[in-house]
């Protein structure tokens, strides 16, 4: 870790303004993810731009009847808060599926959109990675890659963009707020992250020096079928191998609206709205909810160790459509998996 | 009044500490963070070094270019093999009690690369974060050797396997083969042949890996703490290398953060920072990062062929168990692999085989039951197969093909009731509710399976020593060189000296960790119990012996004339056993001798006629429920049942801890471990607490133990057999058979992580 100089901005055009003022600057939201890539020496800010004392940590009604989350309102007051849990569930459920309590206390929602890969060569000076350095090679390809991608790879980066929140938001159709030198804007969720392509360095569509300031949920929650399912290598602080967020619209047993976003697969929360429409006016069941996964990861391409994730990215978009179109039966084995309290 | 109690011949008025739950003394210390752990002596003006190591898994430094580094203020100096002085030449020098046979990688020593992550400069500051900052600046260039294998399977493809060389303490070679093994398989009614691999595993202890060495400014005199399983190693280590006397290199050890096998040779993080202090007459502390802990050592990859045989009741006609393991290139790492499924099973035909290869990794350690935990995985898997070859039940299958001899050497077992563990563990269970056929229970969208599995472990003693001290106010103080990697020996020993000398467990302080006390072996191998205990047991007697003389020197001593043999120690007196009410306070006899204390100081060893004609093991049986979800490849231990039969359990709380902390290492075993080695690159990548996966309390669900009984008079004076590693033998084989019962599906390779279930 380098000497690194820190202001704490009290204003949010304060801290647009002193983060333009440094080279090298960066943001720092609950310090989770960035404090860590200080200490492995894959980020090396020369100053920090302390986001604590910004007046972003309030959760608060829009006037169309959506919600908005502060950039620096915590994971763990945002899964809590009273309005998250009864209109949008699946968030709440999201979250508290991410991370620890601890991690969850300091992580701000800001800080969790822009976290980087999880990918082991990413935080491994020692190997090359064009994430990290571009240009460098993909280690990931052709090596352990259990962590990585298999639908919107390239062939310079197969990395995950490894949050639980962001597939929620992706399913909610979540808008982005940000707020930079050249004053603010919003961001559809789905174009917020990006796909690798030949510049995996960049992980989202944000300009240099530009603040998320909120994000703003529509105001249909699917609060009554959703699921967030999480298939991960133990029953908590572990990423998603797989994540599948899902939130319908039901009549009866016809499905009026769908959104589902799959994690651990890819460089974005993945969405496909085309597979989508294939559940929209249709009657539930087993069999339409196999076409829509195998439609979902037509053009998946895996790579030997992470190849398992196109049967288990199947398996789970099914099993959490099932259990979002039945929600009053409760499924034993979601207990175990989303058992974090 | 004497006259009218009418006492049985031997009347023994134990106060009976040993076998209570009693808390350990040092919990307060350990919860509140007033117990030191080696990296947290803030010894005065000290500086602090950070390691440097290497990208590249084979080939050599061309050039190191530390100017820069030199120029930051508050960096004192750079280590390499360029500038660190020769010390001890020989090999020898650098061998501790524990190392196998080969030659000791030399921190810094040459400019050549044997593993990734080797050490290769140690980079010295006035605070850490200097230190580490300049570590990550020092520029390094290395010629990289593109000839090397880091992939067991292709080293074995290639012919490299060879027989395991002895030359580690402790390691037995394969048993010699009995009848036609190949003969009988042929000829047999039921067969099964399978290969079983794990992969390597770290132990990954809570406590990182650190020493702080404060120079005493008094000649060569250093004190140095350090994270160790055995500060007596330590210290002969570094008095070799160094050429420092006893007195010159004292080793401090109070608490150690968890070793699993890890601590027991002395890591390179030691010889860095006495080297450095030693160059620099200052006090320095080196302490590693977490990823920097994937270069200490590890369970070594095995590959596991194993192949059974029975007639059609059941009956075991062969046993063949051969494991392929990895070492190092410069040592031979030996665990003892193969031998206890010749333990654990009789058959007339029996055939056992142990080979090594090397690969470019660093040398291999002894991790929690060392090729018991991984032996236990192939032949209990492999048992359980065949028993459905058979049709016989599991339980019964083992029960069948029981021994009450050692079959590898053919000598009695001092005791062994795993019998005992199979029947109270099964009941325990429920084992007989379990329907055999496999896919027979669901429950939801679950399958539920049953499956067990059995093991054993030495249960093996070493010379060790103590000394003790009692004061005239009635305190004992009882001191020992052994270790307390948080297995409960501090509150174990004010056991056994409590008891022995029949002093309430208050008055008893035991201490250890420091070289300046007498010597005691490496906390390893589930020894600490039998040997130190033993050691404490005959200090304390010496200190009996000494009282009773004092007690007969006083006016119209009751105790006249009676031998030590037939006295006892009980609620502060020394009584004869003949007649209870000849007795006098031991505090009594204290203020009476005038002394100030009375000392002791004593070793106990193992009696070698028990042991050649013993065969001593502990052993236990482990029952356990997952629930499968067979769409998604996931699988929870639901319930486990251990049984264990250790001899006499000395402390019940720590000692069910020991096996708690087993079971749920065979759980991780199971499910998670794996380092996950980049063969391209010859590099660990997971090498951090969020990517290598050990079990989270979520993952943990019910866990029984049970402790048999078992008397054993033979073992050592105290009949104990040790539980650090029992606990952990047969549950992941145990778990692989649940998962069997529950979905039709084996799955020899672990972890058995999600994808290898779809
Ligand atoms: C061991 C471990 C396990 C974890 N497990 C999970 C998991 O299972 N699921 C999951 O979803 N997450 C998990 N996390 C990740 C965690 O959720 C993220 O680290 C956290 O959300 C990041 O938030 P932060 O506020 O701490 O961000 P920081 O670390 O402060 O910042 C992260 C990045 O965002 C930038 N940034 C921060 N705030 C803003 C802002 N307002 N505008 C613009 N840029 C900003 C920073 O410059 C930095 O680049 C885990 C983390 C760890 C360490
Ligand atoms: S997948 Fe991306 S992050 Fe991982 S090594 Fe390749 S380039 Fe780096």
């Amino acid at each position: 870790m380098n000497s690194f100089t820190l202001t704490q901005a009290a204003a949010v055009d304060e801290a647009v303004r002193d983060f333009a003022g440094h080279a090298g600057a960066a943001y720092l939201g609950g310090g989770t993810n960035l404090i860590d890539l200080m200490k492995e020496n894959v980020s090396r800010p020369a100053h920090l731009t302390s986001l604590g004392h910004l007046p972003l940590s309030d959760i608060t009604g829009l006037p169309d009847g959506g919600l908005r989350l502060g950039a620096l309102a915590t994971n763990a007051d945002t899964a809590w808060h009273p309005e998250v849990e009864a209109r949008y569930p699946l968030l709440s459920q999201t979250i508290l599926a991410g991370a620890t309590p601890q991690l969850r206390n300091m992580a701000t929602n800001g800080g969790n959109l822009l976290q980087r890969t999880r990918c082991y060569y990413f935080y491994d000076l020692a190997t090359p990675c064009n994430k990290r350095e571009p240009g460098s090679g993909c280690s990931a390809i052709g090596g352990q890659n259990r962590v990585c991608g298999v639908l919107g790879t390239s062939a310079s980066c197969i990395a995950t963009h490894p949050s639980d929140l962001c597939v929620a938001l992706a399913a909610l159709e979540a808008v982005v707020r940000v707020q930079g030198p050249r004053g603010e804007r919003t961001i559809k969720f789905a174009d917020f992250h990006r796909l690798p392509g030949n510049q995996p360095e960049l992980d989202n569509t944000l300009q240099p020096g530009e603040l998320v300031t909120a994000i703003d949920l529509p105001a249909q929650g699917y609060a009554k079928n959703f699921t967030y399912l999480k298939l991960r290598d133990r029953a908590s602080y572990a990423f998603a191998l797989v994540s599948v967020a899902v939130g319908l619209e039901m009549d009866g047993n016809t499905i009026k609206t769908a959104r589902f976003a799959l994690g651990g697969v890819a460089h974005k929360p993945w969405r496909d709205p085309a597979a989508e429409k294939m559940l929209e006016g249709q009657t539930a069941s087993p069999d339409l909810f196999r076409q829509v996964a195998t439609k979902v990861f037509a053009e998946a391409k895996g790579y030997g160790v992470n190849s398992f994730k196109i049967e288990l990215g199947k398996r789970a978009i099914v099993r959490a459509l099932e259990q979002a179109s039945e929600m009053d039966q409760a499924i034993d084995s979601n207990a175990f998996l989303n058992s974090n309290p | 009044m004497s006259q009218t109690i009418a006492t049985p011949p031997t009347v023994r008025l134990d106060s009976d500490v040993i076998g209570k739950p009693i808390s350990r003394p040092e919990g307060p210390a350990k919860v509140s963070g007033a117990a030191k752990y080696a990296a947290e002596y803030n010894v005065p003006n000290l500086w602090y070094g950070y390691i440097v190591d290497s990208p590249i898994v084979k080939g050599k430094i061309t050039k190191i270019d530390a100017s820069a580094v030199l120029a930051l203020p508050g960096v004192q100096q750079v280590f390499s093999h360029e500038n660190v002085p020769s010390f001890a030449w020989f090999d020898r020098s650098y061998k501790d009690d524990v190392a196998p046979g080969g030659s000791p990688f030399r921190p810094l020593h040459e400019p050549e690369i044997l593993f990734s992550q080797q050490p290769v400069a140690l980079v010295v500051a006035e605070t850490f974060e200097l230190a580490r900052y300049a570590a990550s600046i020092l520029r390094i260039e290395y010629a990289v050797d593109e000839d090397f294998n880091t992939d067991l399977d292709k080293a074995r493809a290639a012919g490299k396997g060879f027989d395991a060389p002895k030359g580690k303490t402790g390691f037995l070679p394969p048993p010699k083969p009995k009848g036609d093994a190949e003969k009988a398989f042929q000829a047999a009614a039921h067969k099964i042949e399978g290969e079983y691999v794990h992969h390597a595993q770290h132990h990954n202890p809570m406590e990182m890996f650190a020493t702080t060495v404060e120079w005493l400014g008094d000649g060569k005199k250093l004190k140095i703490y350090d994270k160790t399983q055995g500060a007596p190693n330590v210290q002969q280590y570094i008095s070799k290398i160094f050429g420092l006397g006893k007195d010159e290199a004292r080793v401090i050890s109070k608490y150690t953060g968890g070793g699993f096998g890890s601590g027991l040779r002395p890591q390179h993080q030691v010889f860095l920072a006495v080297m450095a202090s030693l160059e620099l007459e200052h006090s320095v502390r080196v302490s590693l990062t977490r990823q920097q802990m994937f270069s200490l050592g590890h369970r070594p990859h095995t590959i596991q062929d194993v192949k059974l045989s029975s007639d059609d009741q059941g009956c075991l006609q062969s046993i063949e168990h051969n494991a392929f393991a990895e070492t190092s290139q410069y040592e031979n790492e030996t665990e003892t692999v193969v031998n206890w499924s010749g333990i654990l099973y009789k058959s007339d035909n029996s055939k056992f085989a142990y080979e090594l290869a090397k690969i470019d990794v660093d040398t291999p350690a002894d991790m929690r039951a060392p090729g018991a935990a991984t032996g236990s995985f192939a032949i209990e898997s492999a048992i359980d197969e065949l028993s459905y070859k058979a049709g016989v039940d599991p339980l019964e299958f083992r029960l069948l093909n029981y021994t009450y001899t050692d079959p590898t050497e053919d000598k009695p077992f001092s005791s062994k009731r795993l019998i005992d563990c199979y029947h109270e563990g099964a009941k325990r269970f429920g084992w007989d509710q379990r329907n055999p056929e496999p896919r027979s229970t669901r429950e939801g969208n679950l399958l539920v399976g049953w499956g067990m599995g059995s093991g054993c472990w030495d249960a093996s003693m070493q010379k060790a020593a103590a000394k003790a001290s009692l004061s005239a106010d009635g305190q004992l103080t009882v001191s020992s060189a052994t270790n307390d990697q948080g297995a409960g020996t501090y509150v174990i020993m004010t056991q056994v000296a409590a008891q022995t000398l029949g002093l309430p467990i208050e008055q008893v302080k035991f201490n250890l960790g420091d070289t300046d006390f007498p010597v005691a072996p490496i906390q390893g191998g589930s020894w600490t119990a039998a040997s130190v205990g033993s050691a404490v047991q005959a200090v304390c007697q010496e200190i009996g012996k000494k009282l009773l003389k004092l007690a007969q020197r006083m006016e119209n001593s009751p105790l006249e004339g009676i031998d030590f043999e037939d006295v006892q120690f009980a609620d502060g007196h020394i009584r004869a056993n003949e007649d209870i009410t000849r007795t006098v306070a031991i505090a009594e006899v204290l203020a009476a001798s005038g002394e100030a204390k009375v000392e002791a100081e004593s070793s106990a060893q193992p009696n070698p006629i028990n042991t050649m004609k013993y065969s001593m093991h502990s052993h236990n049986a482990a029952f356990v429920e997952v629930k499968v979800d067979e769409d998604l490849g996931t699988i929870h231990v639901t319930r486990v049942v251990n049984a264990v039969a250790a001899g006499r359990i000395l402390n019940p709380k720590t000692a069910r801890s020991q096996v708690l902390g087993g079971t749920v290492w065979g759980i991780s075993m199971a499910l998670m471990e794996e380092a996950y080695l980049d063969n391209n690159l010859g590099r660990y990548m997971n090498h951090n607490y969020s990517e290598y996966h050990i079990p989270v309390n979520a993952d943990i669900h019910k866990i029984d133990v049970i402790f048999v009984e078992e008397e054993d008079d033979l073992v050592n004076p105290l009949g104990v057999k040790g539980v650090g590693e029992i606990g952990m033998l047969g549950v992941a084989a145990a778990i692989a058979n649940a998962v069997y019962h529950a979905t039709g599906k084996r799955v020899r390779d672990l972890p058995l992580t999600i994808d290898k279930l779809l």
